[in-house]
C-alpha cells in the first residue's frame, strides 16, 4: 500500500539507501580486502600496485608480470610459531566457555527455579560484572595468579575470562530459564527426577539463548591482548593475538611477512563468524537490550 | 509439590556454588583488593604494604611527575569519549535506520558485512591502519589515488582524532546491531498511523521512531563510555605502551598498563597502578550510577516491571 502511493519517490529513497548501505560495506571491508590481496602478492608488486590483484603465472603472461607470490607465508610458517599459539588460543576459548556453560547454567538455573533467601540480592551481585570491566583488578588478578603457581599457564586465562563472562551469562540465561513452562518441570519431580536431572532436562530447552551467549563471549576471549599480555606472555602460553602481535611488531619492515600474518590470523574468525553470525548477533542484542 | 520440604535444599548450594566462586574469586576480589591496594605503598619492590590513606591519588594529582600524565590521559579518554558519541554512534543511528527499512532488499547482508570489523581482533585492525598510514607502504597507496599523506599517527595533533576514527570504523557494528533490534520491534501500527497524518519519514524518524528507541540510545551510552575506559589494545598495538608521539595518544588503560606492570626501564608500581585503577573505576561508578539514576528511571516510568 506504501509502494502505490509516491512510487517515483519511494524508488528514489531506496536507491539513496542502497548507496550509503554499498558505500559504507565498502568502507568496512576495503581495508581487509587490501591486506588479504597484497598479502600474496610480492614486495615490489605491493608498493607498485597496491590495488591490483595478484597476477598469476599463465601462458601469455610474461614473466615480469607476474606479482603472486607466498612468500610472506613462508616467512610466518618458518619463523613464527603460529600452529602452537593458535592451539593456546583454542584451548582457552574452549576451556572458558565451557566453564561459562556449566557454571552459567547451573547458577542461573537455580535463580530462575528456587525461592531462597537472598534470591535477589544474589541475582544482583552476579550482576556487577556486567557494568564493572574486569581489567580494573588486574593487579590483583596478577597477584592472584602468581600466587596459585598459575603465571604463564593457560589456567590463568581460563579462569580470568570465565570470571568476566559469568556475569552477563547468568543474567540472560536466568531470563529464559523462567520462560520454562513449571508444568514440565513439576512433571518429571512427580516421576521422581532429582533436581540434577531436571537442570539437565532444562539445557536443550534454552539451547538458542545458550548459543547465542557462547558466541558473544568466544570473540572477546579469543581476541584479547590485555590478559595474555599481562598473565601468559611465556612462549608456551602465547595466544594468537598476542603472538601476532609480537611477531607484527618484530617483523615490522617484512611487508609480505606482516599482511600474511595479518591475513592468517584474521581468517579463523571470519570464519567462524560466517558460521555463526546469527548466534552472535542475537547474543549481542538479547544482552544489552534486556 | 515444591522441594521446599526436604530438610535442606543441598541442590541449590551446588549449583550455584561454581559460579559464585569462580567469579568471586578471580573478579569481586580483584577489584575490592585492587581498591584496598591503592591506600598502600610499598617502599621496596615486594616490600611490605604501608597504609597511606589517600596519599597515592592525591600524589596521582599534585605530583609534577604524575599530575601531566594524569590529566592528559584523562583528556585524551575523553576526547577519544566524544569522538565514538559524536561520530560513531550517530552514523551507527543512521545506519540502523537505512537497514530497518522493511523495503530494503539484502538487509542482513549489509548487516553482517559492516558488522565484520567488530569480529576481528582490535591488534589486526591496528596493524591494518598502522600500514594504510605507514610513511613506506601507505604513502605508496595514497599516492596512487594522488594523495601526498602526512604522517598522521605521528604528530601529536593528529595521532588520536585519526586513531578514534579507526576505533570507530571498527566499533561501529555494534551500536547499530542494538539500534536495529531497537527499531525493528517498534510496532509498525504507529508507524503507519503517522504515516497517514501525513508525517514526512524525516519527521516519523524524529518525533516517532527516536523517542521509542530512547532506551537503547542510553544504554549504547553506557556501554561506549566504559568500552572507552577500557580502550588499550588499539594505542598499545599502534603507538606502544608509551603512547607515541609525545604521551598524544595516551589513555587511561595505558596509563595504566604502564604504572603498574613497568615498560622499558621503569618499574612496575602495583600500588600506584592500583590507585590509576580505582580513578578509572569511580569515574565509570559515576557514569553507570547517572545512567542509572537519570535516563533508566526516566524510561523506567513507562515499564511495567524489569
Amino acid at each position: 500500500m506504501k509502494t502505490r502511493s509516491v512510487p517515483l519517490n519511494r524508488t528514489l529513497q531506496l536507491g539513496l539507501a542502497h548507496i550509503a548501505l554499498i558505500l559504507y560495506t565498502l568502507i568496512a571491508l576495503f581495508p581487509v580486502f587490501l591486506v588479504v590481496m597484497n598479502s600474496f602478492k610480492e614486495r615490489n608488486a605491493i608498493f607498485r600496485t597496491p590495488y591490483d590483484l595478484p597476477v598469476f603465472a599463465a601462458p601469455g603472461v610474461a614473466e615480469d608480470d607476474v606479482t603472486f607470490s607466498v612468500v610472506g607465508y613462508e616467512t610466518v610458517f618458518e619463523r613464527g610459531n603460529f600452529p602452537n599459539y593458535f592451539l593456546n588460543s583454542v584451548i582457552v576459548t574452549v576451556g572458558a566457555l565451557g566453564v561459562v556453560f556449566f557454571a552459567g547454567t547451573m547458577a542461573a538455573f537455580a535463580l530462575s527455579e528456587y525461592r531462597f533467601p537472598g534470591n535477589a540480592l544474589l541475582g544482583l551481585y552476579l550482576a556487577i560484572g556486567i557494568m564493572v570491566p574486569i581489567r580494573l583488578g588486574t593487579v590483583s588478578i596478577l597477584r592472584l595468579v602468581v600466587n596459585f603457581n598459575l603465571n604463564d599457564t593457560l589456567w590463568a586465562l581460563i579462569l580470568v575470562y570465565a570470571a568476566s563472562g559469568l556475569p552477563l551469562a547468568v543474567f540472560v540465561l536466568s531470563q529464559f530459564m523462567r520462560q520454562v513452562p513449571r508444568d514440565l518441570k513439576d512433571a518429571a519431580r512427580v516421576d521422581g527426577a532429582s533436581e540434577y536431572r531436571i537442570y539437565w532436562m532444562t539445557i536443550p530447552l534454552v539451547r538458542p539463548a545458550i548459543g547465542s551467549v557462547m558466541v558473544f563471549n568466544m570473540i572477546p576471549i579469543w581476541n584479547d591482548l590485555w590478559f595474555p599480555l599481562i598473565l601468559a606472555p611465556g612462549e608456551a602460553s602465547k595466544t594468537v593475538t598476542l603472538g601476532a602481535q609480537q611477531f607484527l611488531g618484530q617483523f615490522a619492515n617484512d611487508y609480505n611477512a606482516v599482511l600474511s600474518a595479518l591475513s592468517l590470523s584474521a581468517l579463523p574468525v571470519i570464519v567462524l563468524y560466517i558460521l555463526f553470525s546469527r548466534q552472535l548477533i542475537r547474543g549481542l542484542t538479547s544482552g544489552a537490550v534486556k | 509439590m515444591r522441594s521446599s520440604r526436604k530438610a535442606f535444599p543441598w541442590h541449590i548450594i551446588v549449583f550455584l556454588a561454581p559460579a559464585v566462586i569462580i567469579y568471586t574469586l578471580f573478579m569481586i576480589y580483584p577489584l575490592i583488593d585492587s581498591l584496598r591496594l591503592s591506600l598502600y605503598t610499598t617502599e621496596t619492590q615486594g616490600g611490605p604494604e604501608i597504609f597511606v590513606g589517600l596519599q597515592n591519588y592525591q600524589r596521582l594529582f599534585t605530583d609534577q611527575n604524575w599530575q601531566p600524565r594524569v590529566t592528559g590521559a584523562l583528556i585524551n579518554t575523553f576526547e577519544f569519549f566524544a569522538i565514538h558519541m559524536l561520530v560513531q554512534n550517530p552514523l551507527a543511528l543512521l545506519l540502523a535506520t537505512l537497514l530497518s527499512s522493511r523495503f530494503i532488499a539484502l538487509r542482513s547482508v549489509y548487516r553482517t558485512l559492516i558488522f565484520l570489523p567488530s569480529v576481528l581482533s582490535v591488534v589486526l585492525i591496528g596493524f591494518i591502519w598502522q600500514l594504510i598510514f605507514s610513511p613506506v607502504f601507505g604513502r605508496a597507496l595514497w599516492a596512487q589515488i594522488g594523495i601526498r599523506l602526512p604522517p598522521l599517527l605521528g604528530e601529536p595533533e593528529t595521532a588520536l582524532p585519526v586513531l578514534g576514527l579507526v576505533s570507530v570504523w571498527q566499533w561501529v557494528g555494534v551500536p547499530m546491531m542494538l539500534f536495529l533490534a531497537a527499531l525493528i520491534s517498534i510496532p509498525d501500527e504507529l508507524i503507519e498511523a503517522a504515516r497517514v497524518d501525513g508525517a514526512t519519514a524525516w519527521s516519523v524518524f524524529w518525533r516517532v521512531k527516536l523517542p521509542l528507541i530512547m532506551p537503547t540510545v542510553g544504554i549504547v551510552t553506557v556501554l561506549t563510555f566504559v568500552g572507552n575506559f577500557n580502550a588499550f589494545d588499539l594505542i598499545y598495538t599502534t603507538q606502544g605502551a608509551l603512547a607515541a608521539p609525545d604521551y598524544s595518544t595516551d589513555l587511561l588503560g595505558t596509563l595504566f598498563y604502564r604504572t603498574f606492570f613497568g615498560f622499558q626501564l621503569q618499574l612496575g608500581n602495583p600500588t600506584m597502578g592500583a590507585a590509576v585503577a580505582g580513578v578509572m573505576f569511580l569515574i565509570i561508578l559515576a557514569g553507570v550510577l547517572l545512567y542509572l539514576f537519570t535516563w533508566q528511571r526516566r524510561l523506567l516510568r513507562n515499564t511495567v516491571e524489569m
